[in-house]
This record gives structure tokens, sequence and C-alpha cells, in this order.
């Protein structure tokens, strides 16, 4: 057994662009997508919406993060500072220029920036050291916006000002659909990306990097690189918060949430675009539900602290039982019943 | 002047939490190839053990001691339970599980305690005594010299002076060898994790009651700093760790102490950066093997 899940986390199987999952052009993938969450906007309430649109948040984020951990085998814990880099970066860029497509390229450009100075350190770091080094870029958030209070109001944090949708459409319903434009053109750039040469060379580094060394790749290169484009997924999640939520705090960016997306891309299965979406589903599912269980029992201190249990048990027995993530379960069941017949 | 005394002062016994934080990272790490990212949540665990004990007895000793055999319990938990079970071929997972146990042990901690910090007791009172006018230490800073002072030594002594201690290298070094050899390998394993959660229950215990008080995350920062010291110092080396340990101290005290309190997260960052570009072994890695 554990002959052939040695590298579990690491098994093709999951990997978009396995000979199973070629045939189909990832643009397709993305045109479907767009159609039916389009067409879901139109039938779910309002509420619900915005949640649609938190998940497309999410997915700009984990799908950037199982990229860089998954393929690149580079652990991001940082990544909850990246998208608070990109949300204060439009809010302070909104309530300036006001001007909302400046502030999201700029969002994403200051985070692909800050990324990318990450990535330089990160390239020289392996395992646990960038795990660490990492936290401690989380860790900071709290610490640089009450340190530099002037520009970042410290704990209050700054609202976002925003021009209201067109008319004809509901707030909501228009979030969700910038939401999910963004996070599909996230996704469907990183498709194209992890399909050509770039993903080969991204899994060879994490592989092995002596053979990728032989082979002529260069290895930090890929590796800051990895980064950058992972950096720039989640500036464009965090303007997105920011743009949802109006408002920015660092309260909104705590370590739980680099956790959390750590949990979203492992039960998805590291390195899955698919698995990403599942992960951001879950994002925004599982809490709303343990908030529900909360109320039903009266108990304000289980609302919020039953997602973190949850998330916790799941990052643990997902990593324990099955670490190619929940899409590995099948292959995994029908591996076990061909041992034992 | 005499700030600088004072804050060198405050910077040392500072250090020598997160020199006992380090120590017990460095445990784990030489037995088990891990960085234990949950270290933090566990000692706060143990801290809201004693909290509560102290609560219903009075007692802060009482606390303190059940404090301590909790994060023995704990560690064993946590190794006999879940680590053990932990794939090794990936370094990732390792880190990935003990990220999973932090999110369940803050978690469980909020829904029995809430989230908000509770204010926890000192043992000895935290005025500095006076020599000449200039503040140096107080009761509680000689407490805590003693305290980390008396498990460095029986750590010394352990590892270098009896059987146990060394099985427990053996099984870290040469885990097969040490087997043939009828080492109880898995055995020296949970004893580590046992000691290491041991230690850093103490750090806890030591480190809270001079910040905001108990609260589900308030080893968050200590953790980084303690990570920190233990990179400083090479995470192989037991004497790095101290030596480093006192380094980040120091370090965080001037900073705060000159600068601002809100600083030190970011110097903290600084420093872990500048010495893992710089030496990314640590100052204590000469040399390549494991010698012990």
């Amino acid at each position: 057994m554990t002959a052939i899940e040695a590298r579990p986390a690491t098994s093709t199987k999951t990997m978009p662009g396995a000979p199973r999952r070629r045939r189909v052009h990832p643009a397709i993938v993305i045109v479907v997508g767009a159609v039916l969450v389009v067409a879901l906007t139109y039938v779910l309430p309002p509420f619900r919406n915005y949640q649609l649109a938190t998940v497309g948040a999410y997915f700009c984020v984990t799908a950037g993060l199982t990229v860089l951990t998954g393929l690149n085998g580079q652990l991001s814990l940082g990544h909850g500072a990246l998208m608070a880099t990109g949300a204060y970066t439009l809010a302070l860029s909104q309530n300036k220029w006001e001007n909302l497509p400046l502030s999201f390229a700029l969002a994403v450009l200051v985070t692909t920036a800050v990324g990318a100075v990450i990535g330089l350190a990160a390239a020289r770091l392996r395992g646990p050291y960038l795990a660490g080094l990492t936290l401690a870029v989380a860790i900071v958030v709290p610490s640089v916006t009450s340190t530099f209070d002037e520009t970042f109001n410290s704990d209050q944090g700054l609202s976002v000002m925003l021009n209201p949708p067109p008319e004809q459409y509901p707030m909501e319903q228009w979030q969700a659909w910038l939401c999910w434009a963004a996070a599909l053109i996230v996704v469907l750039l990183l498709a194209l990306l992890v399909r050509g040469r770039f993903g080969r060379d991204l899994r060879a580094v994490r592989d092995d990097e002596t053979a990728a060394k032989l082979a002529g790749i260069n290895i930090a290169r890929t590796q800051v690189l990895a980064f950058v484009v992972s950096a720039a997924c989640a500036g464009v999640a965090g303007a997105l918060f920011a743009y949802l939520a109006q408002s920015v705090s660092p309260g909104a960016f705590p370590l739980t949430l680099s956790l959390f997306l750590l949990m979203a891309i492992v039960i998805g299965g590291l390195g899955s675009l698919f698995g990403a979406l599942w992960g951001a589903l879950l994002l925004v599912v599982l809490p709303t539900l343990s908030q529900s269980v909360g109320e039903h029992a009266g108990s304000q201190r289980l609302e919020g602290n039953l997602a973190l249990i949850v998330f916790g048990v799941v990052l643990v027995v997902v990593m324990l039982a099955a670490p190619g993530g929940l899409a590995s379960i099948p292959s995994r069941i029908s591996r076990l019943i061909r041992r034992n017949r | 002047m005499s700030e600088f005394i004072y804050l060198t002062f405050d910077g040392l016994s500072r250090g020598l939490v997160y020199a006992a934080f380090a120590l017990a990272l460095v445990l784990i790490w030489r037995a088990a190839r891990i960085v234990n990212f949950a270290q933090g949540a566990m000692a706060v665990a143990a801290v809201y053990v004693a909290y509560s004990v102290t609560n219903a007895t009075g007692s802060y000793w009482l606390g303190f001691v059940v404090a301590l055999l909790a994060g023995l319990v704990l560690g064993v938990t946590v190794e006999r339970v879940v680590m053990r079970f932990v794939d090794h071929s990936s370094p990732l997972n390792g880190v990935v599980v003990a990220l999973g146990l932090v999110l369940i042990i803050q978690g469980t901690l909020g829904i029995i305690y809430g989230n908000e910090y509770l204010p926890v007791e000192t043992p000895f009172s935290r005025d500095a005594f006076e020599v000449g006018g200039v503040a140096m230490l107080s009761r509680y800073d000689l407490f805590v010299i003693a305290a980390v002072g008396t498990v460095v030594v029986l750590l010394t002594l352990l590892f270098t002076r009896t059987a146990v201690g060394l099985r427990m290298r053996a099984a870290a070094f040469a885990p097969d060898v040490s087997r043939l050899l009828g080492v109880s390998v898995g055995g020296m394993l949970t004893l580590g994790w046992a000691l290491a959660a041991g230690v850093g229950s103490l750090a806890g215990m030591l480190v809270v009651p001079t910040e905001l008080g108990v609260h589900p995350t308030a080893m968050d920062v200590v953790f980084i700093s303690a990570f920190a010291a233990a990179v400083v110092g090479g995470l192989d080396s037991p004497i790095g760790a101290v030596v480093g340990g006192l380094v980040v101290g120091l370090l965080l005290s001037y900073v705060s102490g000159y600068i601002d309190v809100t600083v030190a997260p970011m110097a903290v960052l600084a420093l872990l950066v500048v010495v893992l570009l710089g030496r990314p072994g640590g100052l204590f890695s000469s040399s390549k093997a494991r010698v012990a």
C-alpha cells in the first residue's frame, strides 16, 4: 500500500491536463461555467447571489494557490496577507480616484510586486522553512496596518467608495457577475498556463529538482514565476473581497484565512483546478452551515468556532486518509478492491 | 542608558521564554523531522487548563503543575493519534496536518472559553527591582530564568547522561539500526513529543501572563518569534535554540521599547528573512551530518 501511495499529494490522477481531461479545451469548460453562473444568478435570491459572488472571489485565490502548492510544491501560508494587499490597494485607489477598473489593475499589480518579493525569498527555501516564513508574512498584517495607521487606519480599516451598479440589475447579481467574470478569466489563464511548458516545468521542479536542473529548467526562475502568478490571483481575490464587503480591515484577513485556503486546496486535491472550485465552495458553505447550527443551538461561541473545528478535522482527515483530496477517493477505493480480489 | 539596561534585562527574560519554546520545536524536529506548527496552539490549550484549575482551586501552583502534565498528555495524544499516521514522503504533509490541528485546538478552545482575552495572574510581582535608580529584573523575571534554566539543565542531563536519552538520540539518528538493537523507536518518538509539548506548555505558562492574557490565538506571534529563534540557531541545535531565543528576545525588546510594540512582528519577519536568506542552516550549523 505504501509503495503506491508514496507521493500521494503529487499523484498525477488529480492533475489538470492528465490525459483523461486533456480532450476538453479549458475555454469550453469556462464558457459552460459562465453560462451556468449567469443562469444561476437569475434563479437565486439576493443573499445566495452574494454568496455565489464570494465563492467566485475565493475561487480566484484557491486556483492560484493550488498551482503554487500542488503543482510546484511551495506551501504558502501568506496568501491571506497577499489578499489583504490587494484589498487595501483597491480601497486606497478607489477612495482616491473612484475608478474601479484602474483600482483593480493597481490591486493586481501591487500584489504581484509583493508576491515577487516574497517569491524571490521563497525560491531559496524549502518545506517547513518556507511555511514558517510565509506564516510570519500572514501574522504581520495587523502589525503593518497599526504601524502605518495614517494610511491604513489600524484595526478599523478603510471603507471603499463604490459607484452603484447599473440600475436594471440588482446589486448582488451584479456582484456575482463581476466576481465570476474575474474568477473564470483567472482560471482560464491558469489552465492554459499549466497545460503548456510552464506547467511541465512546475511539476518537474516539484518532483525532482536535480532532474529538472539537468533537463535545463531554471529552478529559481520557475519557482519565483509560480509565486508571482499565484500572488496575482490572490490580488484579484483580495480586490474582489474589498469590493464585496465595501470595506477592508485586518480582521478580515486573519491567519485562519490562510489556513482555510490551505484546507480548500487540500480537500479538492492539491494541484487540481476543479478541486480549487470545490474548496472555494466549501469555504462559503461550511461557515454558513456551522453558523446556522450555532444559531440553532443558541450559542454565539459555537457560531464562529465550529467552522474552525470542521475545517481542521477535514484537513487532518483528508491528509491522513486521502492525501490526493476528495477527487482521488474513487480511484483509491477501486485500487483497494482490485488488490483484495 | 537606564532604559537600555531595563530593555536588555526585559529582552533576556523574554528571550528565555522564546528559547524554551524554540527548544520544544527543536526537540520534535530532531526526533521526527517535523516542525510542529501546532506547538503554539497546544501550549495555549495547556494554559487554558491551568486557568481553569487555578480558578477552581485558587492555587497558581496547582494550575502550573497540571498545565505541564496536560502538555505532556497532549503531546502523547497528538503523536499517537495523528502524527504517527502522517505520510512523511513529502515534508508538506506534516506541516499541513499540524496546521489542521491548530484549527481544531483553537476552535475547541474558542467554544469552551470564548474568543476574548482572559486575564491570567502571575505568581510573583512583575515590578522590577531598582539598583541605583535603574530598573532591572522583577521577581517574575527571576522565576522565568530559574524555570527555563532548570528545563535546559534537565534536558541536557537527559540527553547526555541517561540511557533513555541515548536511546532517543539513537532512534532519531538511525531508526532502523536502533530497532534491531532493541530500542523502541516509536516509544522514543512519543516520549520526544511529550517532552517537547511539556516544554512548550511551560513556555506558554511563562509568556501568557506578560501579554494581554490567554486567548485561543495568544501564541501565534510567540510561535513565529520562537520559530525565528529556532531558525537563527539552526533547527538541529538545542544550544542554538537558546542563543536564538535570547537574540530574538533582545531584538523584540529593543524594537518595542525604542520604536513601538506594533513593529515587533515586522522585526521578527525581517530577522527571519535575513537569517533564512543569509544562513538558512542557522548560525550553529557547522557540521552537515547530525552528531547528536
